[in-house]
């Protein structure tokens, strides 16, 4: 025994080192957009409660070019977000029937089965008002 | 065909000469067939008998010589020179004191080992007149793979939770805690539940997911961890929503040191 053991420090760009931490933090990082374009949701309601004008007004920044990149990168992170987490679900449930675990990509499979149903859902809703 | 040369760098810490961990180079001839282990043991043989390291068993069994090969932890005796370039660099497993070159210290990962209490804790221990544990094989398939751990310690290496603080119980650990969590003849995880779901167990894990990434032996910390949190936050509901409706585990008695 040395009793003069050597701890090696750790860099804060410790994320930087390995493809894969890089692919976390990406991952950690998408949680921002979502969070961000929650309240653009709520400001929307907000908007709204105020009035028709102030509404259109709302809808109007949407629809600029500021608005349609924005909505654009919140898009592109939303899908990531879902997929690497969807991808993630048979780790964290798997389903035993008997003795057999159901294949992990029925498990995600159903995820994005269910991600299908929901959207047309939504789409639907959208399309009828 | 002309024999392969290859140069090994390997992270050297030797306390009474180096202030911090320097790289030295060793040119060793190698043959097809050798693993990283070969060319340590090579150079422990023939060029620097100075060099430590641990291993033992050569066959991916014992654990003992687990080391970061080319920035990724793995065993030597597994890591096949010939699928490496012309220059691998060893260093000690990252996260860990370093004690003398590539051995580190282990005693935090020993000590985390036993606060998960890694044994059976059955509700009523089986008499000896009953004879041994009966189990079907499909309630050994639940648990197995959880079972196939080494402690090679691959996994603490790469967990920047781990590194970031040391308190976090740590894969290892967890998935051992895990193992006997879902074995059928195990009803001690409410015993467990005071280290496996406080804020330094299973809620300190970010499922980075780079432990079972590495694991040799396929043994998916991450998945028993997820797994776990999820046992726990169904113990929270059942517990404080339900009016203190009892989790499956049920409160045992503890048997200390109690094994199969």
């Amino acid at each position: 025994m040395t009793n003069r053991p050597y701890i090696r420090p750790m860099p804060n760009s410790w994320w930087l080192r390995e493809g894969r931490y890089i692919r976390y933090m990406a991952r950690e990082l998408t949680c921002l957009f979502i969070g961000f374009y929650a309240f653009v949701l709520l400001v929307g309601i907000y908007r709204l409660s105020q009035g028709p004008e102030t509404f259109d007004i709302f809808l109007a920044a949407l629809w600029s070019q500021a608005g349609l990149l924005m909505n654009l990168a919140v898009f592109i992170m939303a899908v990531l977000h879902s997929v690497t987490w969807f991808n993630l679900t048979p780790k964290a449930m798997p389903i035993w029937i008997g003795d057999k675990q159901l294949p992990g990509w029925v498990i995600v499979g159903a995820h994005y089965g269910g991600w299908l149903v929901i959207s047309v859902v939504a789409l639907f809703i959208v399309g009828g008002l | 065909m002309s024999e392969r040369q290859i140069t090994l760098e390997v992270l050297r810490y030797r306390p009474e000469l180096d202030d911090e961990p320097v790289i030295q180079s060793y040119i060793v001839p190698v043959q097809e067939e050798w693993v990283v282990l070969d060319v340590l043991n090579y150079i422990k043989d023939n060029i620097d008998r100075t060099l430590s390291y641990r291993w033992s068993c050569h066959m991916s069994v014992c654990g003992s010589c687990g080391m970061v090969i080319n920035n990724t932890p793995m065993l030597s005796c597994k890591a096949f020179v010939r699928d490496f370039p012309d220059t691998i660099r060893v260093e000690p497993l990252h996260n860990f004191p370093i004690e003398r070159d590539l051995v580190v210290v282990l005693d935090d990962f020993m000590k985390k080992m036993t606060v998960v209490k890694p044994y059976l804790i059955p509700k009523e221990p089986v008499a000896e007149v009953d004879g041994t544990y009966k189990q079907t094989s499909g309630q050994l398939k639940r648990f197995k793979p959880y079972a196939m751990c080494i402690n090679c310690l691959a996994c603490y290496s790469v967990c920047p939770q781990y590194a970031l603080n040391e308190g976090f119980v740590g894969p290892a650990a967890l998935a051992l805690a895990h193992r006997y969590n879902v074995d059928s003849r195990d009803q001690g995880r409410s015993v467990r539940e005071d280290v496996v779901a406080s804020n330094e167990g299973i809620w300190e894990c970010t499922f980075v997911g780079a432990c079972s990434e590495v694991c040799p032996k396929h043994v998916d910390p991450a998945a028993a961890i997820q797994q776990t949190k999820i046992a726990s936050t169904m113990d929270y509901f059942m517990d404080k929503l339900l009016l203190g409706k009892k989790k499956s585990g049920g409160v045992v008695k503890q048997v200390e040191g109690g094994g199969a």
